[in-house]
């Protein structure tokens, strides 16, 4: 049974029962439908035509509902006699579906889960599970979503950069969630730049694919998260890498800069050095000011003073840091890492230890922890030289 | 028949509380960013475990680690935006994270708690902190 297949054709399907005249609320319930039908039906007797089957059996749960529908409410048929499609236009009608999954009258969490199922053909559990709420919820989460926008057209143009806010949200999930949404924020980001030429889908998705080359060494075997700087480039993936390098090339050729393009540069840069002090941190930085110039992101000002550390030294990177707000997530962990740069590790042993106090997810807590330990091991042996540190 | 539940008749859900504060001292009181980077290994390397063995097990619901600071919030009448207040340093009690687990007996609990507690800390030494050992309130039993 080819999930991966199945998974494919859900968006294609949906678009040939919409333009047969269902709407996408009930088209998209035919084809989970159909797909949870297949994966009973399709082990022990695999269709010939894979694409035909899902539209058929799709069409058919489509009219059963309708039906008890229509039977319920006293209502003739009109929809069983829509003429058949004429040619496909699979490919603008699946950039459809991605303009409404994400529509700008959903909430983020609600155009993820609408995206993953009707896009990704992901079932609803799988989605559930992925984000950690109950089955239920997500179904109800799903159904309010597709209520939302029963009143869209499908044939208007929307936009895409809230289409690519949320293959970027699932894209992050993935590297903390138990279901590997990274890997499926990337499918959904290549089948859209297939579809559709636009710069930031370019440099959306050599983003991914970058940081997504860097995943196996970015975890120690005991789980531990390793920072760019220790990691073992040998277990970066360089068709990844070569893929993602090759792309953003492709983007920045048309001379239309964007967040996502800039932000993928940056990760080129580190791709592209063999040890981590071959890293061009000069252009690092330069990108980081295109960066701010192009959304004013006050993580992205907390980058670029990291960038500023390592191009300038030290000093000119807490000169940086001390034009930012310090209640800025990761203000401390950074103020402690470029202190400790600038020789001062009593202070970075504190901000490291309020650093991890402060952390979003127990691995980084466990990393900065790692860190005040390391910092305070090595004061308390200069302490026993008869140094005395200062905390 | 009168509805009943036993502990042997019955799985039973237990949720281990972890403490900030408001739990006594722990035997080996030593904070955290003061043990050595393998002291710390260890640690988490003994909690992974813990938690890989109640999977294995069926024992294990799941678990969360929380942010040390929280906020008060309570209504505060019609048309009127919640009251927020805190966080409060001097709290008393607050609570660092939780698991979860589904176990066949109370003693099994005990027993589980005990070694959650007994995880490694400063000097390799077990830690002997206080775990919150709360049972779960359950629906009353279908079967009559």
């Amino acid at each position: 049974m080819d999930e991966a297949l199945l998974r494919t054709l859900t968006p294609t399907v949906i678009a040939v029962l919409v333009r047969r005249g269902a709407d996408f609320a009930a088209a998209e319930d035919a084809v989970q439908e159909a797909l949870v039908e297949a994966v009973r039906v399709w082990p022990d007797d695999p269709p010939r035509d894979p694409k035909g089957w899902l539209v058929t059996v799709a069409w058919r749960k489509f009219l059963d509902a309708v039906r008890a529908d229509a039977s319920r409410r006293n209502r003739e048929l009109r929809v069983e006699d829509e003429p058949m499609p004429g040619p496909a236009r699979v490919t603008d009608d699946t950039l459809q579906l991605y303009f409404l999954c994400a529509h700008p009258s959903l909430t983020p969490a609600s155009a993820v889960a609408l995206t993953l199922r009707a896009v990704g053909g992901l079932t609803t559990r799988q989605i559930a599970q992925a984000y950690l709420v109950p089955e239920a919820t997500m179904a109800q989460r799903i159904s309010r979503a597709k209520r939302t926008v029963s009143g869209v057209r499908f044939d208007q143009p929307g936009d895409m950069a809230t289409v690519l806010r949320v293959l970027y949200l699932v894209f992050n999930e993935g590297y903390s969630g138990d279901v590997d949404l990274a890997g499926e924020a990337i499918r959904l980001t290549r089948r859209l730049a297939a579809v559709t030429y636009h710069e930031e889908v370019a440099g959306l998705l050599a983003l991914m694919l970058l940081h997504h080359a860097r995943r196996p060494a970015r975890t120690g075997p005991d789980g531990r998260l390793v920072p760019l700087a220790e990691q073992d480039r040998s277990l970066w993936n360089t068709r990844l890498i070569a893929e993602g390098v090759d792309v953003l090339q492709a983007a920045l050729a048309r001379d239309r800069l964007g967040e996502f393009q800039a932000q993928a540069a940056v990760a080129a840069l580190h791709a592209d050095a063999r040890t981590a002090e071959e890293t061009d941190w000069v252009q690092i930085v330069e990108w980081y000011d295109e960066l701010v110039r192009l959304t004013d992101s006050p993580v992205a000002r907390l980058n670029r003073a990291v960038a500023v550390g390592e191009a300038d030294g030290p000093r000119a990177g807490l000169a940086a840091l001390a034009e930012l707000d310090p209640a800025l997530p990761r203000h401390a962990a950074v103020a402690a890492y470029l202190h400790e740069r600038d020789g001062d590790q009593v202070s970075a042993a504190r901000l490291y230890a309020e650093a991890a106090r402060s952390a979003p997810s127990p691995a980084e807590r466990e990393h900065l922890t790692r860190q005040a330990a390391r910092l305070d091991e090595r004061l308390r042996g200069k302490a026993d030289d008869g140094h005395s540190p200062a905390r | 028949m009168v509805p009943y539940r036993t502990k042997e008749n019955t799985m039973a859900k237990y949720l281990l509380l972890k403490h900030y504060r408001g739990a006594p001292a722990p035997v080996n009181d030593v904070p955290m960013d003061l043990w050595t980077p393998e002291e710390l290994s260890a640690h988490v390397q003994y909690m992974r475990d813990f938690a890989a063995r109640l999977q294995e097990t069926g024992e294990f619901v799941g678990h969360q680690a929380l942010a040390p600071e929280g906020t008060f919030v309570r209504y505060d009448g019609e048309g009127r935006p919640p009251v927020t207040d805190g966080p409060f340093a001097e709290t008393k009690d607050l609570i660092a994270g939780w698991m979860m687990i589904d176990v066949d007996s109370y003693e099994r609990a005990l027993e589980l708690a005990g070694e959650l507690s007994a995880a490694p800390g400063a000097g390799g030494r077990p830690i002997h902190e206080w775990l919150e050992l709360r049972p779960f309130l359950s629906a009353p039993l279908t079967t009559e």
